[in-house]
């Protein structure tokens, strides 16, 4: 062997061993959702001719449809990475809708009033959730379902149908574009970014993954165990405000199903944990979970698309949900619960 | 020990220790419920009061506490059952289509739904144990695919009624009955299946592993434990008893589409309120039934108190929130 | 072996102010008095082992030392000034750093996050990784190690050792004057235990205080400047080690002498026929394993972590099982692919872990007792109220026979000490009436009368003919209790060597020399 083939062997390895470590990189749940658009692609073609994906604004859709679930997605992540749970997000994306379409009643200068007044309940919602879970010891599934009862209650007691309406500067949320981009899908990703920064990039991340990870070593380490955990609920709250806030821009009125008929509570915990975030806590991103908030635009737009029955579809989405925690579970050794 | 004169006051202040340390035994479900069902019974008296009244508040009580039984010993092993809320919707729904108004589908609807809930359960068991999905994430799955299937297989409404004979479970009293007058056949149910739930539980090899695989899943693999063989009997049994509780639920409350939704919820709740730890190890029969009983009598309590139902959902979520932390706060004291 | 420099020390640290000292220090916990005026001096650069008895409060004290209790009487003095803590973050940032016998680490996060959690270097909130990584590299390279661990490596991946080596790391960026630490060598083998002991010469040197708990007496001899002895929560002695003998310090323990430390070993008349051989078995970990177990014998299972005990026992006992080979027990062909196949077939295997993979800690002692009882029966078999199968008096009978200390067996197993809970552990598989017992560290982090206990149980065993695998890192226990030895090394069989053999040849065996090698090398005729 020569020396300039030598060489170029040693480079061509070097190039292929950086691209490894780079795909290692990749959380495992995107593969999931390349596999997903190929099914997808084949289903295409064999029952509508290959005219769905034909369709240019088909990923444009899938992004959209995504935003909702993906927002509210990124808070729920954070709140499993604590080791906790978040079953209030459903109802508060409805209270959400409810009371800032109310609250505009149409008018543009309301918008502001709006959208503080949502952040503050949201906000709120946050506190009593994680003042149940750390003080009064409240298991985390327990005091978030008796939260969403209560909210459930009042918006019910007080909203029957559709309530007031968005003015059309606010829809800018939900239709608008910058460029060639939508506004929603932007708003996506920034909050992604946020969430992965706060994970990642601060005190308060490390602080989190320490208390999902053993809260009795984070709290020797003198971490404030009950503040972390209260703020990871009050940025989950948050983040189903602006979820609510997409949602009835782009319905241009409020409505009280809007949470649970979205299945928005369960998803989320469903593409958090698709993306390879342990329930048990202190572990995990949402980046990944981004990658399950796809797969499950992706199922959407295809089940809308070829005209499944809505029955049918949630039929497929139970079984998905399982057949995609299962790819991860079924080769691991210990036994589940 | 010396011996000293044990005078008067001390043995008074004695049995006084003595009956405080069997009332901090008693598990906090029971005085809560007590509590609630004697409020109930001051602010009505002709319905809390009396037989008649007590009765019906079983009857209505009934199907959720056969539903908490199953779940709790889901939860003492260790896992968590989401889906026999929608069993109950598939049962009403299912079996609604299956009648075609006619009684004599009635016995052989219920046997074939208890045989999908044997399939149901099966399910949720092999792929907790097989493919080894959490039973949180398994459980959740199945309930989209019941409800789904349940609404798909109706057509998104209610095919027909339930006939008569089909209801008399949830719906029908034995009559003339000496002392009580009419007993619920809900109540019959919930007595016959809490009994063998008790034994099984209690007084078998099977019981006592529910508990250990829910204590430490590893310790009882090394010890010889076919882990996986009694969690699947285990979600079998639950199913079972969702379709049971589904058919008690829709006799009493007849066919509607949104019924059994949150049923699931206020089951785990109720085996909480009773007790059980969710993580499993822990886990009591009775406990569980009272639990049930004591959710139902919250949500009578705030109906009686002229409370629309929005708020009945509002005030039950503080309530279960109280209850639970209330438990947990006892239960860290006596520690 | 004293050397001068080691006596100097000593005697100048006596003129010189303690690094901590504690006066009069009381605690109660209801219904117990876990510390009566304790009053204590430790001196820097000195090595100060702490011992007793489960329930001499040993580990009270520490845990008030650290920050983690406050006495209800008495001061603490840090370098002669009076302090106080309320949380052991406190404690930590005055220079006391406690290393408990379960780490205090999070396995998700790199070494770098786990030293500085709670303190991590930030700008306004926002996290500086690379300042944090340098750092961790400061403090590693004090240790020596900043080559063997990586301030990027996730901790799950690092061994037990690497581990205890993080946490000393913390210790240190804590600038700790005093380090304590809990059976710091209960979950490491030899070679490791000497590394660590090193390190701790090293802080020694450097001026720190170190002061551990221990229960294994060799290690406070081999490595100890002083010995204090609790009992019952009162201070018993403090003395110089090169001043006593261990037996002295083992009465002071208990309060009285404890007439061996092992029971005798067997007799050529007690070994009975070969009750299980193997012959060449392997799986995904071990190769060609083969060997011969007797009625009635102590094979002793001598090696180096990562040398394949544990993953012996479990192949045995169908955890993971041997895929080619053959094993036969009582002369007959059998494979062993399941925990509850390896049960029907009377092995019984007392895990490593007790808290783990031994007890269920939430429930009752009898339950837990009668777990392989009810295991192997029919699911649907009715028990007694007692909670046993058949008879009445299996479960008190059981208690007898291991000697459990308790009141009642309705109680939960958490509330027992580590020796009752191992003692749980063992009646469970004399219920199972196992032949066959595997023991994997059957001692490891128990007191001395609950281990002396627990070897005159299992010498028992095997006089009533039960064959005993027992797998120990702590060579004493393997020499004082094998009738053979077995010395495993890389996943295979290195070989056998007989009883009371010496611990170099079993060392230099478990590190891949042979048998000649240790009856030539120099190390060989050196004192036991």
């Amino acid at each position: 062997m020569t020396t300039a083939t030598a060489t170029s062997h040693n480079e061509l390895s070097k190039a292929l061993g950086y691209i490894g470590v780079w795909i290692k990189k990749i959380p495992p749940v995107y593969f999931f959702l390349i596999l997903v658009f190929l099914a997808g692609g084949i289903l295409d073609q064999v029952l509508a001719d290959g005219q769905i994906f034909k369709n240019p604004l088909i990923m444009q859709n899938i992004v959209v449809r995504s935003v909702a679930l993906g927002i509210v997605a990124v808070g729920q992540s954070l709140v499993i990475i604590g080791a906790s749970i978040d079953l209030s997000v459903a109802y508060t994306i409805s209270i959400t809708a409810v009371m800032s379409s109310y609250i505009m009643q149409g008018d543009p200068a309301k918008v502001p009033t709006a959208i503080i007044a949502v952040f503050i309940i949201g906000a709120a919602i946050g506190i009593v959730n994680g003042v149940a879970i750390t003080k009064l010891k409240v298991n985390p599934f327990i005091a978030t379902l008796g939260t969403s009862l209560i909210i459930k209650g009042i918006i019910n007691a007080t909203f029957s149908n559709y309530t007031g309406s968005v003015p059309k500067s606010f829809e800018y949320f939900g239709y608008g574009t910058i460029g060639p981009i939508p506004v929603s899908i932007i708003i996506l990703f920034l909050t992604v970014t946020v969430g992965w920064v706060l994970l990642a990039r601060t005190k308060f991340g490390a602080h989190l993954y320490g208390v999902g990870g053993n809260a009795e070593v984070a709290r020797l380490s003198g971490v404030r165990t009950d503040r972390v955990l209260i703020g990871a609920h009050i940025i989950c709250s948050m983040t189903a405000v602006l979820a609510g806030l997409f949602l009835v821009s782009q319905m241009r009125s409020g409505a009280p199903w809007v949470g649970p008929n979205g299945v928005y509570d369960l998803n989320s915990i469903a593409t958090t944990v698709i993306g390879g975030t342990a329930l048990s806590g202190g572990k995990g991103g949402v980046w990944s979970t981004l990658g399950g908030v796809l797969i499950f635009g992706v199922l959407e737009t295809l089940f809308n698309q070829l005209g499944v029955n809505p029955y049918l579809k949630t039929v497929f989405q139970g079984a998905i949900i399982v057949m995609a925690v299962a790819s991860y579970t079924i080769r691991s050794k210990k036994e589940a619960a | 020990m010396t011996t000293t004169t044990v005078s008067p006051t001390n043995q008074f202040s004695k049995a006084l220790g003595k009956i405080w340390t069997w009332i901090k035994r008693v598990p906090p479900v029971y005085p809560v419920f007590l509590v609630i069902f004697i409020t109930l019974g001051i602010i009505n008296p002709t319905k809390y009061q009396s037989i008649t009244g007590i009765m019906a508040f079983l009857r209505t009580a009934s199907p959720l506490a056969v539903l908490a039984i199953g779940e709790m010993l889901v939860l003492a092993s260790g896992g968590f059952d989401l889906s026999i809320g929608s069993i109950v919707t598939l049962v009403v729904l299912v079996s609604s289509k299956l009648l075609a108004n006619d009684p004599a589908n009635a016995y052989p609807a219920i046997l074939i739904m208890l045989g999908i809930g044997v399939i149901i359960g099966l399910l949720n068991g092999l792929i907790v144990s097989y493919l080894k999905v959490p039973s949180f994430i398994t459980t959740l799955g199945m309930m989209l695919l019941v409800k789904g299937s349940a609404l798909y297989y109706v057509g998104g409404a209610p095919q027909g009624y339930l006939t008569d004979n089909w209801r008399a479970f949830g719906r029908n009293y034995f009559e003339n009955v000496p002392v009580l007058g009419r007993v619920p056949y809900a109540l019959i149910i919930l007595i016959v299946l809490s009994i063998i739930t008790y034994i099984v539980f209690n007084r078998t090899n099977y019981g006592k592993q529910i508990l250990m695989i829910g204590d430490n899943v590893r310790a009882s693999q090394l010890s010889g434990v076919k882990v996986r063989l009694v969690r699947i009997i285990t979600f079998v049994i639950c199913a079972v008893f969702a379709i049971i509780g589904g058919v008690m639920t829709g006799g009493y409350g007849g066919v509607n589409v949104t019924i059994g939704e949150g049923y699931e919820m206020q089951a785990i709740a109720a085996g909480v309120v009773g007790g059980v730890i969710l993580g499993g190890g822990k886990g009591s029969v009775p406990n569980a039934i009272f639990g049930a009983f004591t959710l139902q009598a919250i949500v009578n309590l705030l109906n009686l108190l002229g409370l629309p139902k929005p708020y009945t959902d509002a005030v039950q979520g503080l309530i279960i929130i109280g209850a639970v932390a209330y438990v947990g706060l006892t239960s860290q004291r006596k520690k | 072996m004293v050397n001068v420099a080691e006596e100097t020390i000593i005697n100048t640290a006596e003129a010189i102010q303690p690094t901590v000292e504690v006066q009069h220090i009381s605690k109660r916990f209801p219904g117990v008095v876990a510390l009566d005026d304790v009053s204590l001096q430790f001196y820097p650069g000195e090595i100060h082992a702490v011992v007793g008895e489960n329930g001499a409060g040993k580990s009270t004290l520490m845990k008030i030392m650290s920050g983690a209790y406050t006495p209800d009487a008495g001061t603490i003095y840090l370098g002669g000034e009076k302090v106080s803590f309320s949380h052991p973050r406190e404690a930590q940032l005055k220079g006391v750093s406690i290393i408990y016998q379960e780490f205090n680490l999070l396995p998700e996060r790199t070494v770098a996050h786990n030293i500085f959690l709670g303190r991590e270097p930030s700008n306004l909130g926002a996290l500086d990784t690379r300042r944090m990584n340098k750092q961790a590299i400061v403090v590693l390279k004090e240790l020596g190690v900043e080559k063997m661990i990586s301030p990027t490596a996730q901790v799950s991946s690092l061994s037990v050792a690497e581990q205890q080596l993080v946490e000393i790391a913390k210790a240190i960026s804590f600038k700790a004057k005093v380090l304590i630490m809990d059976e710091p060598t209960a979950a490491l083998t030899y070679t490791e235990v000497n590394l660590l002991n090193d390190l701790v010469g090293r802080l020694k040197q450097r001026g720190m205080s170190v002061i551990f708990i221990s229960h294994r007496l060799k290690e406070v001899f081999d490595i100890a400047d002083k010995i204090t002895v609790m009992k019952d929560g009162k201070l018993i002695k403090t003395v110089n080690k090169k001043d006593v003998a261990p037996a002295e310090v083992v009465f002071w323990m208990v309060g009285r002498t404890l007439d061996h430390y092992f029971p005798p070993l067997g007799t050529p008349e007690d070994f009975g026929e070969v009750v299980l051989k193997v012959k060449d078995a392997s799986n995904q970990i071990l190769k060609g394993i083969s060997f011969e177990l007797r009625k009635g014998e102590v094979l002793g299972v001598a090696g180096l972590q990562g040398s394949g005990r544990t993953e012996l026992a479990q192949a045995l006992f169908g955890v993971v099982p041997f895929k080619s080979g053959t094993m036969e027990l009582h002369g007959k062909a059998i494979a062993i692919k399941s925990p509850s196949r390896a049960i029907r077939h009377k092995i019984g295997f007392v895990t490593e872990d007790r808290k783990s993979e031994g007890i269920a800690s939430r429930q009752p002692i009898r339950d837990n007792m009668l777990l392989t009882v009810r295991a192997v029966r029919f699911l649907f078999g009715l028990i007694l109220k007692d909670g046993t199968p058949s008879s009445r008096r299996l479960v008190p009978m059981l208690g007898k026979q291991v000697d459990i200390r308790t009141d009642s067996f309705d109680r939960e197993v958490q509330y027992l000490s580590g020796g009752n809970q191992q003692k749980v552990v063992l009646a469970k598989w004399l219920a199972s009436d196992a032949d066959v017992f595997i023991f994997d560290e059957p001692t490891r982090g128990i007191d001395v009368e609950s281990k002396a206990s627990i070897h005159d149980m299992i010498r028992d065993l095997t006089k009533k003919g039960i064959a005993v695998l027992m797998i120990s890192s702590e060579l004493p226990e393997i020499i004082g209790m094998s009738d053979r030895i077995l010395v495993m090394a890389d996943r295979q069989l290195a070989g056998e060597l007989p009883a009371q053999s010496r611990e170099q040849e079993i060392m230099l065996m478990a590190t891949g020399h042979s048998k000649d090698d240790a009856a030539e090398s120099p190390a060989a005729a050196g004192v036991n």
